[in-house]
């Protein structure tokens, strides 16, 4: 079974964020990058996959040269092969124009599974598994709770729904998998792990590589911190002066007491 | 602008994000001076949009898209643009629609603007999304036929302006249609689950809390104010509390009199679960928390120090 991860590198989420000079990015310098959270998920799966029934999995990123941390955080994890998308040609690209970029990165692997997180921490679009299951006629589902396999071509895949509803689905090979986070407690890299990973293959491919020029097909027009909606009062003091003061508006203001 | 409005069923009724769209809509149509014509996959829901002001209601017509089938929803929805030929398709931002339309949007090679806020349709239609978890927001437009849809709240489905429609039913051959994804029955998984959206006070936990062995202290909390309880995602991940008891876009969507956030941050998805509450009060450590942005009330404070001396002081107040 071959199975594609695809990570992300995201600014971490406590990190405080201001506008660049173009007005349409936020400015990058000294900030901290992570790993997108629901793709952490996506890649204990794959894991856990492949220990259960055999395999390779292949982690895919695009992004900056820094994203290649995030491949190599993979690799150190368990993962046997990187591959990394880079080109400032991708830079910019709209989340339709990056799923083709993708697709046709993953054409010829012909992979089984395609795994990824259910949706990003900064774009939040929670679309590219779904688009690259299209560009490459697969089955999908998204916001998977819960895996399990039928025989080497199905999966049977537990979805979340509205309003506390779910449902189990059957799904045939190739399929594109969007994780929900929580399915799992992804591991930590072992020393032996990270000694391994300066072992493990990691391809770049650029748009040349890939054979196209890929053009946005959305026009961001402006990016801008949100004006505040709502005026809060701030309750401040000792612990005490907080606390009574608490009740005071439970009892007075809200009128819940 | 030719507007095409997708209206998603919720068991014998049209689901609210369908009819905030519906509203939305309408709005664009008046700035654009456009026509909005409704699509519906359920003879059933045809009824109820007629007296809308609405051009047209289409009813697209075949016993498979009566329980949801992605493949089959996209490409009815492909045969029903084909036939339409909208500038834009509105949706509101469902779980159905978040599977199903980036399919659709691949397969028409038409961008997807997805979970919007807002949108301007005074020129092309510029829809507003919020970006890196909430901090952010940015206006996107696209050329040709874009599809796009709107959260939870983004429009009043009780705005809707009443008129007539005409209805229009299509019958189109979905067997050749991929059976390669086959959905099962829907199933809830606890009896007799929490029902959070009924509570006239929620106190919700999130990941400030620590560990397991602090929940305690917020059920105190709870249980001073005669509370229901709720939680963030992080801390249903964690397993420290059930999952019907999370407030968010993948949990329940709540609107007490007073929603009291305690160590919960306030990421994008939580707070689509709570923003419509009368009254938010937040207790957090971190003054950048976006919570605060959202809050009537805020505490910037160790919730460990507030909280037991609060579960006490209310009821003391009480007695």
């Amino acid at each position: 079974m071959k199975i594609c991860v695809l990570m992300k590198q995201v600014p971490d989420k406590d990190a405080a964020l201001t506008i660049d000079g173009t007005g349409l990015g936020i400015e990058t310098n000294n900030l901290t990058f992570v790993t997108n959270e629901s793709d952490n998920y996506a890649l204990e799966e794959a894991l856990l996959l492949k220990e259960a029934h055999g395999g390779e999995v292949v982690v895919c990123t695009l992004g900056e040269e820094s994203s290649l941390q995030v491949v190599k955080d993979a690799l150190s994890k368990g993962a046997d092969r990187g591959l990394f998308l880079r080109d400032d040609a991708f830079n910019n690209l709209d989340i339709l124009s990056l799923s083709k970029v993708f697709a046709t990165a993953l054409k010829n692997e012909n992979f089984d599974l395609i795994f990824s997180g259910l949706q990003s921490d900064d774009e939040g679009n929670g679309q590219l598994g779904l688009l690259i299951a299209e560009h490459l006629d697969t089955s999908h589902a998204s916001l998977v709770m819960e895996t399990d396999m039928v025989d080497d071509s199905t999966i049977k895949v537990k979805c979340e729904l509205e309003s506390g509803w779910f449902q189990w689905s059957e799904l045939d090979f190739p399929a594109s998998l969007t994780i929900q986070s929580g399915i799992n407690t992804p591991r930590y890299a072992s020393l032996r792990g990270i000694m391994m990973m300066k072992k493990k293959t990691i391809d770049t491919k650029s748009a040349e590589d890939l054979e196209i020029s890929p053009t946005p097909q959305t026009t961001t027009t402006k990016m801008y911190i949100p004006e505040k909606t709502k005026e809060t009062m701030y309750v401040d003091g000792t612990t005490d002066e907080i606390v009574s003061k608490l009740v005071d508006i439970f009892a007075n203001n809200i009128k819940i007491l | 602008m030719k507007i095409l409005v997708y209206i998603q069923r919720d068991g014998d009724s049209i689901i609210r994000n369908s009819l905030e769209a519906l509203a939305g809509a309408q709005k664009f149509a008046a700035e654009s001076g456009g026509e909005i014509t409704a699509v519906c996959f359920d003879q059933g829901l045809t009824n109820k949009l007629t007296d809308y002001n609405i051009s047209e209601v289409v009813n697209v017509s075949n016993d498979v898209l009566n329980s949801y089938s992605p493949l089959h929803f996209t490409t009815a929805m492909e045969e029903v643009i084909g036939e339409t030929s909208p500038d834009v398709v509105i949706f509101g931002h469902t779980y159905e629609v978040r599977d199903w339309v980036p399919r659709l949007s691949a397969r028409l090679d038409a961008p997807f603007i997805s979970d919007c806020l807002d949108a301007d349709g005074s020129a092309e239609l510029t829809g507003i999304r919020q970006v890196y978890q909430g901090k952010i927001n940015t206006n996107v437009s696209a050329n040709g036929l874009v599809l796009i849809s709107f959260q939870s709240g983004a429009y009043r489905a009780d705005s809707i302006e009443s008129g007539s429609a005409t209805t229009r039913t299509l019958d189109l051959d979905l067997s050749s249609v991929p059976t390669s994804i086959r959905p099962g029955e829907r199933f809830k998984e606890s009896k007799g689950g929490v029902d959070l959206t009924r509570a006239a006070i929620v106190v919700s936990v999130g990941r400030g809390i620590g560990k397991e062995e602090n929940i305690p202290l917020i059920e105190e909390l709870k249980d001073a104010l005669d509370a229901e309880l709720g939680a963030s995602r992080p801390v249903v991940d964690y397993g420290w509390l059930p999952h019907e008891r999370q407030v968010g876009s993948s949990g329940q969507a709540v609107t007490p009199k007073m929603y009291l956030a305690v160590g919960i941050s306030g990421a994008i998805q939580h707070q689509v679960g709570m923003k419509g509450a009368d009254n938010i009060v937040a207790i957090n450590k971190d003054s950048n928390a976006p919570i605060f942005e959202i809050s009537d009330y805020g505490v910037v404070g160790d919730l460990f120090e507030i909280l037991p001396k609060l579960s006490q002081s209310i009821k003391d107040y009480k007695s």
